[in-house]
């Protein structure tokens, strides 16, 4: 070794130590965010949140199905036993507490706050006589013994308004004393979970918990002894007791496993495959290990990239950052394969360093992308490559041994030679071929790219299905219209979504939305509930106008008095506050609807459509659109997640194309002809056309990860296609035949790794890999087959010693 | 409030208990010794029947008693239904265990599973309607007087809990067709509901 290399490692090792204290020290997160984007619109940022971070993201669903409804119901106060006492859960629900008796309770104790109906004119003469006439009808119903057990106390029926106005919030079946599902067949129960749904370690664990408890519960509960007679039979027959969990949390629980499993069981597989190649061609494990250095340096040089510069480094950046370098296990081999007797950083290095930089003006179009995990990725793989690049130009070369024992591929480049020799008029192929391509593709343009944000969700569709039923089932909203209320503070949005409420009451009166939920309606803004009680006349007024409106009816002297008491203690009551919900099932619907977030305020209200209908959202906006925009504003989530789906598509599209033209840029300055630059990308187009027309007619939509799939293409494609050209440029073909052989082995070892890939249920991974491992392919072919005829017409020259 | 609810769902118990009764007066039987078992039988065989009701409470809180009238109606084996006509239109409903209150056009629905104390009461309901004496008699201390030509069923709760403020429930029939239901609650109000069978 002289000076200059011995530099070249101990810079290298120095780098090796650095990177890994950066690596060691870094954050990491495994959560979906990866797939939000940065910095959407204020709705879609608020969204966003929402998804990841509001108070709904911290529902765990538990369902328990199985066995008989008495055995289920067993099960499901044991669970909510054994989850409550556990500090990690805020609530456990599943009806067992009877939290409606609390809410009637909360309902009654503070009607006059909460019932829309009181207002001066209901406590006049008039309003009184009409109110209390009213409610003696309803005691001459069937309903006369709830009315006559509140007629003492609250003649004026506000009880029963407030029921009304509270019982928008459909509640769950009851089955053998616990919620049930409508259709009976599973126990349900709510959990949520102290930590934030964007919290997957913290949700792994409450979702672990669950598991555990369950487990304990099913396995060691004796059965209930009074029932045991009655249901041995039935329940010995009956299938054993089931847990169904989902919810945000749980997905991204689940997300996270499936994408570790897959990374990890993939990987192992294409990396076996790879490991098995590399020893077939090098026959030496020193060398294997020698062409794996740069790999490995330029994977370690991109996580600390990635944590310099984003501070965390998602998981998803982990698992396809190695597959994004992958063309750097292309360096050592063309380095061992190509210098037998060749100067390398004389001729092929200049070739390698551009092929480099073509993939680094690729990955570069990345760089800005609004998914931060795309954006890590292009990060990552610039550093990973520039590291790779530089490994196999300046360590590797010192470290090798004098003699290479590798096996001399030349007489396979020879075959292929010969093989490429004989096809006859490639271009007149390759005109037909793109003309063909280009038929398909234009005639899938309006399907070609999928519109649906959910195709990139690793979440599989049967989940989502037992999550909608689950959420139907606990007559959870539905949230796919909202009217979202942002303000400066807790009462400024309740005030808001006030307003908001008015306008919607009309749209519901005029058949356009079906109902809706409001924060406001069990929390009503401090203003609204001291007008209410502002309204409530004083003791001596009140028993004046109750004389004057009894007048006639047959009412027993003195039948009001806790009417008149009741009264005048609520006029003293201050207004109920969050504090006062505490206890009630109305406590976790305030909390879901109305939360604070980066010193705003935001109020939800949920839109149902009437049944079978759908919203006509442009109607709703229009009537609200008079109230503040910037506080009220109508968000349909769906069209929202499918904007900005289409946003960051457009987006990437741009970025690819400006990256596409920044390559050609490139080889325009390195290889100064213009027809060396069309026979470079030339085959990189082609490639890239054939497999989309291909995917297009397969039924697949293509997604953003395709996009990612055909940059990579392009970009190990050129290297191929850089090869062929120096070729024909240097005249000396001598080298040709193991040229073509370390071609035809790095793209193998492509084509085998992105080939796993394929076969993945993750759906970002099987894209890429579907994308990746017929493209380079195709790319190699192509680069071959267009290049100059020239090349392979002469016969084969005698080989060197 | 929880204990209006159950009052109701009480009411209901007692009105459903009646259309039963009511519902075994289309198939008049002959005239041997009133027999549990026996009336059980003709009620577990009625499909259908429809009857006009007059109901007046006696309230404490009310100088003169309320006076309703309406059109009970019964389907079996779950599905039962009384109209008030007078002196307002309202409908209420228990279909499958839901309960379903009409007033004009407010709608409410409450699944009578929701009140736990209340649900035997109503299953007691089901039971009857089955001729399930044995679940009836769970719930309820029977006691059946005179002969089937004019026959007197008195229902008393065996357990406080499930009273829910009633202290007893009277029908009266004559043959199997019954005449009247009086509920008595321990509050002293009580309420009585005379039924006549549709020509």
């Amino acid at each position: 070794m002289n000076r200059r290399s011995v530099l070249a490692v101990g810079v290298w090792l120095l780098g090796l130590a650095v990177a890994a204290g950066i690596v060691a020290r870094a954050r990491y997160t495994a959560d979906l965010s990866a797939f939000l984007p940065r910095t959407p619109s204020p709705m879609q940022q608020l969204l966003v949140q929402q998804i990841s971070s509001g108070p709904a993201s911290r529902l765990i669903l538990i369902g328990i199905g199985g066995l008989d409804a008495a055995g289920r119901a067993r099960a499901s106060r044991a669970l909510a036993g054994t989850l409550r006492a556990q500090p990690q859960f805020l609530v456990v629900e599943n009806g067992e507490q009877d939290g409606n008796a609390r809410d009637r309770e909360f309902a009654f104790d503070h009607r006059y706050q909460l019932s829309t109906a009181v207002t001066a004119q209901h406590f006049g003469i008039d309003g009184l006589r009409a109110a209390i006439t009213a409610t003696m009808d309803l005691m001459a119903s069937p309903a006369g013994l709830l009315a006559k057990s509140l007629f003492r106390s609250d003649p004026t029926g506000e009880t029963l308004q407030v029921v009304d106005q509270l019982s928008g919030t459909a509640q769950p079946r009851m089955l053998a004393g616990v919620w049930s599902s409508r259709d009976g067949a599973r126990a349900l129960l709510l959990a949520q979970t102290r930590a934030s749904g964007a919290d997957t370690d913290a949700q792994a664990r409450a979702v672990g918990l669950i598991r555990s408890a369950f487990t304990r519960i099913t396995t060691t509960a004796p059965a209930d002894p009074v029932t045991t007679t009655a249901t041995a039979a039935a329940s010995s027959a009956a299938a054993p007791l089931v847990l169904q969990l989902s919810g945000p949390g749980v997905f991204s629980v689940q997300a996270r496993s499936t994408i570790e499993r897959e990374a990890l069981r993939l990987s192992l597989l294409s990396t076996a495959l790879i490991v098995t190649l590399l020893l077939l061609v090098y026959r030496s494990v020193a060398v294997l290990l020698f062409g794996l250095l740069p790999v490995a340096s330029g994977a370690l040089a991109g996580v600390a990239a990635v944590a310099l510069g984003f501070g965390v480094v998602h998981g998803i950046t982990l698992g396809f950052g190695i597959t994004l370098i992958g063309e750097s296990v292309d360096y050592p081999i063309y380095l061992f394969v190509q210098s037998r007797g060749r100067q390398f950083h004389g001729v092929l290095w200049p070739t390698i360093a551009l092929g480099a930089l073509t993939s680094i003006c690729g990955f570069a179009s990345l760089l800005p992308s609004a998914f931060p995990g795309l954006a890590q990725l292009g990060l990552y793989s610039i550093s990973g490559l520039v590291v790779a690049a530089a490994v196999t130009r300046w360590v590797l070369p010192p470290l090798l041994p004098a003699r290479l024992a590798i096996i001399d591929l030349a007489p396979l480049g020879a075959f292929a030679r010969r093989s490429l020799a004989r096809v006859r008029v490639p271009l007149a192929g390759a005109v037909l071929l793109t003309v063909l391509c280009a038929l398909v593709l234009y005639q899938h343009r309006h399907r070609l790219w999928t519109r649906d944000l959910a195709a990139l969700s690793p979440v599989p569709a049967a989940s989502l299905r037992l999550d909608a039923q689950m959420r139907a089932d606990l007559g959870a909203p539905d949230v796919s219209n909202l009217v979202m209320i942002s303000a400066d503070s807790e009462q400024a949005a309740l005030r808001w979504a006030e307003a908001a409420g008015g306008r919607l009451d009309g749209l519901v009166a005029a058949g356009v939305v079906g109902s809706y939920d409001s924060p406001a309606r069990y929390l009503p803004s401090q203003a609204t509930q001291a007008a209410r009680l502002a309204a409530l006349p004083d003791d001596a007024q009140l028993r004046a106008r109750l004389a004057a409106a009894t007048t006639g009816l047959p009412i027993a002297p003195g039948a009001f008095e806790p009417f008149l008491q009741q009264v005048a203690a609520q006029r003293q009551a201050g207004p109920i506050t969050r504090a006062t919900l505490q206890g009630t099932s109305l406590a976790l619907a305030v909390d879901a609807l109305l939360w604070r977030q980066d010193g705003q305020w935001r109020a939800l209200l949920p839109l149902h459509a009437t049944a079978g209908d759908d919203i006509d959202v442009a109607r709703v906006r229009a009537s609200l659109a008079t109230l503040a925009p910037a506080h009220v504003a109508v968000l349909n989530v769906r069209q929202q997640t499918d904007a900005l789906y289409a946003g960051y598509l457009a987006a990437a599209l741009r970025l690819s194309l400006l990256g596409f033209a920044a390559i050609v840029l490139l080889l325009v300055i390195a290889l100064r002809r213009p027809y060396r630059v069309v026979r470079v990308i030339a085959p990189l187009l082609l490639a890239v056309l054939v497999v989309t027309a291909a995917l297009a007619l397969a039924g697949v939509q293509l997604t953003i990860l395709h996009l990612i799939g055909m940059l990579l293409t392009v970009a190990v494609g050129s290297n191929y296609a850089l090869f062929f050209d120096r070729s024909a440029a240097e005249r000396d073909l001598s080298g040709l035949p193991r040229t073509l052989a370390s071609l035809m082995i790095a793209n193998a070892s492509t084509v085998l790794g992105f080939m796993v890939l394929a076969f993945s249920s993750v759906p970002v991974l099987s894209a890429l890999g579907m994308t990746v491992a017929p493209g380079t392919l195709l790319a190699l072919l192509f680069a071959a087959l267009l290049a100059p005829r020239s090349l392979f017409a002469a016969p084969a020259e005698p080989l060197p010693a | 409030m929880s204990r209006a609810w159950q009052r109701t769902a009480t009411l209901w118990a007692a009105a459903a208990c009646a259309a039963l009764l009511l519902a075994a007066g289309a198939r008049a039987a002959d005239a041997p010794p009133a027999a549990l078992d026996q009336l059980m039988a003709l009620l577990a065989q009625q499909r259908h029947a429809e009857a006009d009701f007059d109901e007046r409470q006696y309230l404490a809180v009310l100088t003169r008693p309320l006076i309703s009238s309406g059109v009970l109606i019964y389907d079996a084996p779950s599905h039962l239904e009384q109209r008030t006509l007078r002196p307002r239109r309202q409908t209420m409903v228990l279909d499958h265990g839901t309960l379903t209150m009409q007033i004009g056009r407010r709608r409410r629905s409450v699944p009578l599973a929701d009140y736990p104390q209340l649900a035997p009461l109503i299953d007691s309901i089901r039971a009857t309607l089955a001729g399930d004496r044995a679940a009836l008699e769970q719930r309820f201390e029977l006691q059946l007087h005179g002969t089937l030509e004019h026959w007197q069923l008195r229902l008393t709760p065996r357990e406080p809990q499930l009273s829910a403020g009633v202290s007893d429930i009277v029908i009266d029939g004559a043959q199997a067709q019954i005449s009247e239901v009086r509920v008595r609650q321990s509050d002293g109000d009580h309420s009585v509901l005379q039924i006549r069978p549709r020509p």
